[in-house]
């Protein structure tokens, strides 16, 4: 069923001819800003009534937050003196090596507060809550990355905050519940469906309906029903400015490529936003491919997936043949989702954006390499990007022309997010861990720590 | 579309089987009664069973449930019995054999309950007319708004399907308008914020919403989620045209088998009379 549906879309994308968005920049359009709630067929609201007026209210304060200079130099304070950016751009030469020898930049979103892009939304977010005068927010996690940054950003505003996390994620991550918990967080364990990050996600839509009047939901993710494909971008639009202005800064002209992760997709929405309108620039999403997509255990929504609706929007989904969603598989938590935000769809649909499978073996090895090359521990879900940006720079360097030398080609990876969460995968992985440890223990259980 | 929301009276808006039975109802002076059960707990048989039992003991119309992975509208106990249904095998075309295996024997308009993306998968128009050759009513659909709703409202128009959306206290005057005009059949007036399970108290904004859906021109207007005895039924039977019955029913077949659907049923129909008000 799935590769039917491959099948189709590669047809699709032949028939736009060799640079398909070339019919949607070459008439003076801009793909940057889509305000939705639609993204060519994809997005909408597809989702419960008793939802409507909160997602109304919330739409209605976020246009309004948006053209407010006070909420906009709110934003820019926390930005700078609370997440610490603008992230740095930082030139990634023997990595480089490895990729076909094009010059490697990576935008360095792993060191801002809490240690990933997330903190770009939940400090948006949180403030949006304020605004509309919620005490209460509410978050879906799956490692734990989105919940200890919706847990910051409650802390440093004075709100309340319950995290959703699927049973036997709160097991795996043990640390990461205790560090929401320090944060003064509630972690609810999650123990319906198949207890991972997407019941989660059903658990906390529960809770908001129940309680929508006080609450806020945090969603973590460029996903969901309108607003919040397009205001998640919103918040995460600064990592693709940033990187635009630092790379012509730095290199003196725009990329060859741009490359991300893509679980739900708003990191990678986050930077692709900066060159949507740049036509020279490729864009390349990375979707977690687990142990091969072949195997039928991975998240590789939109590599395989086809048409449907999840959480509220129409995109890309894994489901079976009676629309059921799919168990996803990844090595990495933060990528292992079965639906993808709806933005990515249409941009895949288009041709704008192309998003390919990485096998938890490549991101692993990409994991190692920039760890050793660089002395930068990625995440397991960036891993993705950085495998990807090796088979990139391969592809670039391969078809150079008389005169020209690899170093000629530029690609910018999003360096979505470090590593510290993911030390235990990475050395029960490599086997660095001494057999009778409690932390091999611990890593054997389950595919994260 | 304004003219959609009627049943029989109503010239050019076609034959509603839900608009009917609540019409039957309160010909009889009292509310329809209403009961839901997902197709497949514990097998295809026992819902069928389940089904003409409630029809014989007092139900009106019955709501088939597809079972979904992500049921986002359902608490717990409706959960537990449709991921039961799921991990016995159901599929979702067996829908249509519990419908026609209902609608055979009995005079329940009987409706599907579903989430939107197993009717998608399927095809709207595709799902549309296997449903109405099995003789279903048509669709209550608790995760498709009419903003969404193109497709469906012009498969249900081709195949005289009735189309149940949900109206919620939080519901804004304007989208009541809308979501009224809308439908076919009746209108799902959802009685609190909240997902399904049984509550002690069904609370006052039901009647609210019931009270809005018909100042918006609901002809018919049917009160769910939290209803599990016969004194709510009675409660809202004294403002409402149907009254909805949901996880009460799920957990006695659940406990007690069809046998104690069909005396739950009995024992809620007792609440349906207008005079208990």
């Amino acid at each position: 069923m799935t590769d039917t549906t491959h099948q189709d879309k590669q047809a699709g994308q032949d028939d736009a001819g060799s640079n398909p968005a070339d019919a949607f920049l070459g008439h003076d359009e801009t793909l940057r800003h889509a305000p939705g709630p639609y993204f060519g067929a994809y997005g909408g609201r597809w989702m419960p009534e008793s939802l409507i007026a909160a997602l109304d209210e919330l739409q209605e304060t976020f246009e309004k937050a948006k053209a407010d200079p006070e909420f906009t130099a709110q934003v820019a304070d926390l930005n700078r003196n609370y997440a610490g950016r603008p992230s740095l751009l930082t030139e990634a030469k023997r990595f480089a090596e490895h990729a076909g020898g094009a010059r490697i930049f990576l935008k360095r979103e792993d060191l801002n507060h809490t240690g990933s892009h997330k903190i770009n939304n939940v400090l948006g977010q949180a403030l949006l809550a304020k605004r509309m005068g919620k005490t209460r927010v509410i978050a879906e996690t799956g490692a734990g990355q989105h919940g200890v940054a919706s847990a910051t950003a409650a802390a440093l505003l004075g709100l309340e905050c319950v995290v959703y996390m699927g049973a036997e994620d709160c097991r795996r991550q043990a640390l990461n519940v205790a560090r929401m918990q320090l944060l003064g967080a509630e972690v609810v364990p999650v123990t319906n469906g198949s207890q991972t990050l997407k019941d989660a996600i059903n658990d906390a839509l529960r809770d908001w309906v129940a309680n929508v009047d006080t609450t806020h939901y945090l969603l973590g993710t460029a996903a969901g029903a309108h607003p919040f494909p397009a205001m998640v971008r919103y918040f995460h639009e600064v990592i693709g400015e940033e990187s635009r202005e630092q790379i012509l800064e730095q290199a003196g002209r725009l990329p060859d490529a741009v490359v991300a992760c893509v679980g739900g997709g708003s990191n990678a929405i986050g930077i692709f936003h900066g060159f949507l309108d740049d036509r020279s620039v490729q864009l390349y999403g990375f979707e977690a491919g687990g142990d091969g997509v072949e195997s039928g255990r991975h998240a590789a929504t939109i590599t395989l997936g086809r048409p449907g609706v999840l959480h509220g929007a129409r995109s890309y989904l894994m489901q079976d043949e009676d629309g059921q969603t799919m168990e996803s598989h990844s090595i990495s938590a933060g990528l292992d989702y079965p639906g993808v935000g709806p933005e990515h769809a249409y941009l895949s649909d288009i041709g704008r954006a192309h998003y390919e499978p990485i096998t938890d073996a490549e991101a692993m090895e990409a994991f190692q390499l920039l760890c050793r090359t660089e002395g930068i521990i990625p995440a397991i879900e960036t891993a993705h990007a950085l495998a990807g940006a090796m088979k990139v720079g391969r592809r670039l360097t391969a078809d150079l022309a008389p005169g020209e030398v690899p170093s000629d080609r530029i690609i910018v990876v999003s360096l979505s997010g470090r590593g510290d969460k993911d030390v235990a995968t990475a050395a029960e992985y490599f086997d660095l861990l001494p057999d009778d440890s409690a932390e091999q223990e611990i890593a054997q259980e389950g595919e994260q720590l | 579309m304004k003219t959609s929301q009627t049943g029989t009276s109503q010239a050019g808006a076609g034959y509603s089987k839900a608009a009917a039975a609540i019409d039957r109802a309160r010909r009889e002076g009292r509310a329809a009664l209403i009961g839901y059960l997902p197709a497949g707990f514990p097998d295809v048989q026992t819902t069928i069973d389940a089904g003409i039992a409630m029809a014989r003991n007092g139900m009106d119309l019955i709501e088939i449930g597809i079972p979904y992975s992500d049921p986002v509208m359902d608490g717990r106990v409706i959960q537990d019995a449709t991921v039961e249904a799921l991990n016995n095998g159901f599929t979702v075309s067996q829908v249509f054999d519990v419908v026609e295996g209902i609608t055979r024997e009995t005079d329940a308009a009987v409706l599907v309950m579903t989430y939107w993306n197993p009717v998608m998968r399927l095809g709207v128009r595709e799902f549309a007319g296997r449903l109405a050759a099995a003789g279903g009513a048509g669709l209550i659909t608790p995760d498709l708004i009419p903003d969404e709703a193109a497709e469906w409202l012009e498969a249900s128009e081709e195949f005289g399907l009735d189309r149940v959306f949900l109206v919620a206290p939080s519901t804004s005057p304007e989208r009541m308008q809308r979501t009224v005009a809308a439908s076919r059949g009746f209108v799902y007036a959802v009685s609190v914020m909240g997902v399904t399970g049984a509550r002690t108290s069904v609370g006052a904004a039901a009647r609210a919403v019931v009270d809005a859906a018909h100042a918006a021109g609901a002809e018919r207007a049917c009160v769910g989620l939290g209803v599990s005895t016969a004194g709510q039924v009675a409660e809202i039977a004294a403002y409402a045209d149907g009254v909805i019955v949901g996880t009460a029913l799920v957990a006695a077949l659940r406990d007690g088998g069809v046998p104690a659907v069909a005396a739950l049923t009995k024992e809620l129909s007792t609440g349906t009379g207008k005079k208990s008000a």
